[in-house]
């Protein structure tokens, strides 16, 4: 066992070597191939673990070799897997497979497809090494690596300089969040003399509820959590990420990397459990940034940046079960997400390829006719995203939503709230672009073509995975296992233990009326949508406080004001006023004046003998001289 | 020895210093650069005959020895001088040293 775990992390790396170095031999054909063998060797070595680890639940620990070791200091490169590590490979793995085998199709005729498949495997390799780390530290090597494959891959098509400059943000915000985490782990390393998370767990089970020390840690922690995972206030990045190809929009920004942050959240949960502060700050910062993406979602115009700022709200969704102590809701909607979140992108790719790069849906419609199959999954994404039963959404938002009305009515209230807003702006994007008589831009155009079968055979995949996703995990009220919450069981045992106990407990028809309620608004909300999307000619133009959401609540203008127009300032004054006036000038200076001496200097060569002779005489008289006075 | 010491010492050191006065403005005043190096070498020969001088009145052989290298350097020092004073001729056809001036800043 402890072999497959170091061979997981093999192959991607090899993947990466092999389709990176040999860039400019390899076949473009052959890159992708190459590319999906090692990822799909992956998910059946991931299937073997998961299965070790579910029936056993035994926790699979190896240990590679010691990395820092000086005094006390004992930090060795060791992985674990456990029922949560398992689970997250499940998803890595499959869903990685699916986008592979995706952008073989998606980005056959660019030039660097090799480049494109080896900064893929390298992006696997290193959220392998997050999910599979033993210890904070190589947590934090997997977390830099991912963003770096995540600036890499925003940044493919390098020649246009947006797609650089959204590289360059999405990076620096990771940044900014790194630097908390990077405090968090100093923190960490001082109170428990360890970095090991499965000691540390032990060790803080011990400290008393409502102890500083976790509470500043767990901050910390939480504020690198929120680069990582697109927060407010560091989730501008996410919308611009867009740039990038869309298999690695569905790949990293929906389905794996930003899930990292709520991956070290579950992860550290012992240590969260015991910070009701910080519990408290995830939660409003959760729901924030869940009302405020869904906002922004429904005014956008381009494809992609609805599923965007929907990520962005899933998201927050995400930390708000996080916040509510719901850790097994919490990992059950991120691998539904997961799921139909890589399941729209991948169809919003295919509307972009059908339409030969278009993305703004002003300029799609009734498209339904023209690319049936595409409208099919997409459908199945909307219906899953939008928690209508049967499909994956809606236990995993049952799940959560159990979770906000125990701890009270306007927490439940509000979390509700959200998932409408899903319906709304996830109707509306299908609405516009399939349904709506074609706009006058499409009707030109006559190439609109189903994509080829090895785009739509991942996406059909992953809309199957959509469809019977929930049924491991059924709300309390019904009859049915509860496979997924009794499987992480485990891993959040001590967790769990250490919660206080819940204020309100639901009654049955309080539980019912939260399942019913909600539906009956969706069918509302999605005839309200069709009238008014569907029929109406054109989307009209923001007025008062809608023009201030589709402005993205000004975010974006705000940062630039406060934080980057003052340092390019600074950088300019640095440059031009200290830089090259005075420091180029006192070293341009001391050469200056070495060639001035010299130039005087090289006047006493006259050429003239008898000169020289008498400067030679005169020097030794001088010297005698000299050296009978003193 | 006692001949030798019927000169007294003083009139060496005038005798001397004069020599290499007349030595030292031979090398600055003339313009024939073999005259300039006869003058060195009349500054060197005064050198040595006060050397020997010193050596005779102290009863010390040091100088004398020393006089002997003083005087296989200037044999050395002559023979490249010349040497050096035949090519320059050979170019310029001069030995002039207001003339050989070229070699200047």
């Amino acid at each position: 066992m402890e072999i497959i775990s170091i061979l997981l992390l093999v192959f991607p790396l090899v993947g990466f070597l092999i389709t990176g170095l040999l860039q400019s031999e390899l076949n473009p054909r052959h890159s992708g191939i190459i590319a999906s063998t090692m990822i799909f060797i992956n998910l059946i070595l991931a299937v073997v673990l998961f299965q070790y680890v579910s029936t056993t639940n035994q926790i699979v620990e190896t240990r590679l070799f010691d990395w820092i070791r000086f005094a006390d200091v004992h930090i060795p490169f060791a992985l674990t897997v456990d029922r949560l590590s398992a689970l997250m490979l499940l998803i890595i793995n499959g869903v990685g497979l699916l986008i592979h085998i995706y952008s073989i199709g998606y980005m056959h005729d660019d030039d660097g497809v090799n480049r494109f498949f080896s900064y893929l495997n390298l992006f696997v390799f290193f959220m392998l090494i997050l999910v599979l780390s033993s210890n904070y530290l190589m947590l934090f090597i997997g977390w830099e690596g991912v963003g770096l494959s995540s600036y890499l891959l925003i940044g493919f098509w390098f020649k246009d300089h947006a797609n650089n400059d959204a590289a360059k943000k999405a990076f620096i915000m990771n940044r900014v969040g790194d630097l908390g985490f990077l405090i968090g782990i100093f923190i960490l390393f001082f109170t428990f003399k360890t970095l090991s998370i499965s000691e540390i767990a032990t060790q803080a089970s011990l400290l008393p509820y409502g102890n500083e020390t976790l509470m500043l840690i767990t901050l910390c922690l939480f504020i690198g959590a929120m680069g990582k995972s697109a927060q407010i206030p560091l989730f501008t990045w996410l919308p611009d990420a867009m740039a990038g190809p869309t298999p690695v929009s569905a790949l990293i920004h929906a389905a794996t990397m930003v899930t990292a942050g709520i991956y070290l959240v579950a992860r550290s949960s012992v240590m969260f459990v015991l910070s009701p502060v910080t519990m408290q700050v995830i939660l409003i910062v959760g729901a924030t940034t869940a009302v405020i993406g869904g906002l922004i979602a429904i005014y956008q115009n381009d494809i992609k940046k609805i599923l965007a700022y929907s990520t962005v709200s899933q998201l927050g969704f995400l930390f708000m079960a996080l916040g509510l102590s719901s850790f097994s809701g919490a990992m059950f909607h991120l691998t539904t997400h997961a799921f139909f979140k890589a399941l729209l992108f991948l169809a919003a790719g295919s509307v972009i390829h059908a339409l030969s790069g278009e993305q703004d849906i002003r300029k799609m419609g009734g498209l339904r006719s023209k690319i049936p199959f595409t409208f099919g999954l997409f459908i199945i994404g909307t219906i899953a995203i939008s928690g209508i039963p049967p499909f994956a959404g809606f236990f995993s938002k049952e799940a959560i939503l159990t979770a906000a009305y125990e701890h009270g009515k306007a927490m439940g209230i509000l979390a509700t709230f959200i998932s409408l807003l899903t319906t709304i702006y996830m109707f509306r994007l299908l609405f516009v672009v399939f349904f709506k008589p074609t706009s006058t831009a499409l009707q030109a155009n006559h190439h609109v073509h189903e994509s080829p079968k090895v785009m739509l055979y991942p996406m059909a995949i992953l809309a199957v995975l959509s469809v019977i996703g929930g049924f491991v995990e059924f709300p309390k009220l019904f009859p049915g296992n509860q496979f997924f919450s009794n499987y992480l069981a485990p891993v959040f045992a001590k967790a769990n233990a250490l919660i206080p106990a819940s204020e309100h407990e639901l009654s049955h028809t309080a539980e019912l009326m939260i399942l019913i309620l909600p539906m009956l608004i969706i069918g509302l909300l999605i005839f309200f949508s069709y009238k008014r999307f569907v029929t109406n000619k054109d989307l009209v133009d923001a007025k008062g406080i809608q023009k201030l959401i589709a402005n993205k609540f000004y975010f974006d203008e705000i940062y630039d004001f406060c934080i980057v127009k003052p340092l390019s300032n600074l950088s300019v004054f640095l440059r031009e006023t200290v830089d090259q006036t005075i420091i180029n000038r006192a070293v341009n200076s001391i050469g200056n004046s070495t060639l001035f001496v010299g130039k005087k200097l090289r006047l006493l060569q006259t050429g003239n003998v008898g000169y020289y002779l008498f400067f030679m005489v005169f020097s030794i008289i001088a010297i005698l001289f000299f050296n009978i006075i003193f | 020895m006692e001949q030798l010491q019927v000169i007294p010492l003083q009139y060496y050191i005038i005798f001397c210093s004069a020599l290499f006065s007349i030595g030292v403005i031979g090398v600055l005043a003339k313009r024939n650069a073999l005259v300039i190096f006869m003058s060195v070498e009349l500054m060197l020969n005064s050198a040595n005959l006060l050397l020997t001088a010193f050596s005779a009145y102290s009863n010390d052989p040091a100088g004398q020895i020393f006089v002997f290298f003083i005087m296989v350097v200037a044999a050395a020092e002559v023979a490249i001088g010349l040497g050096l004073l035949v090519v320059v001729y050979r170019s310029t056809h001069t030995i002039d040293i207001n003339v050989l001036n070229r070699l200047k800043w």
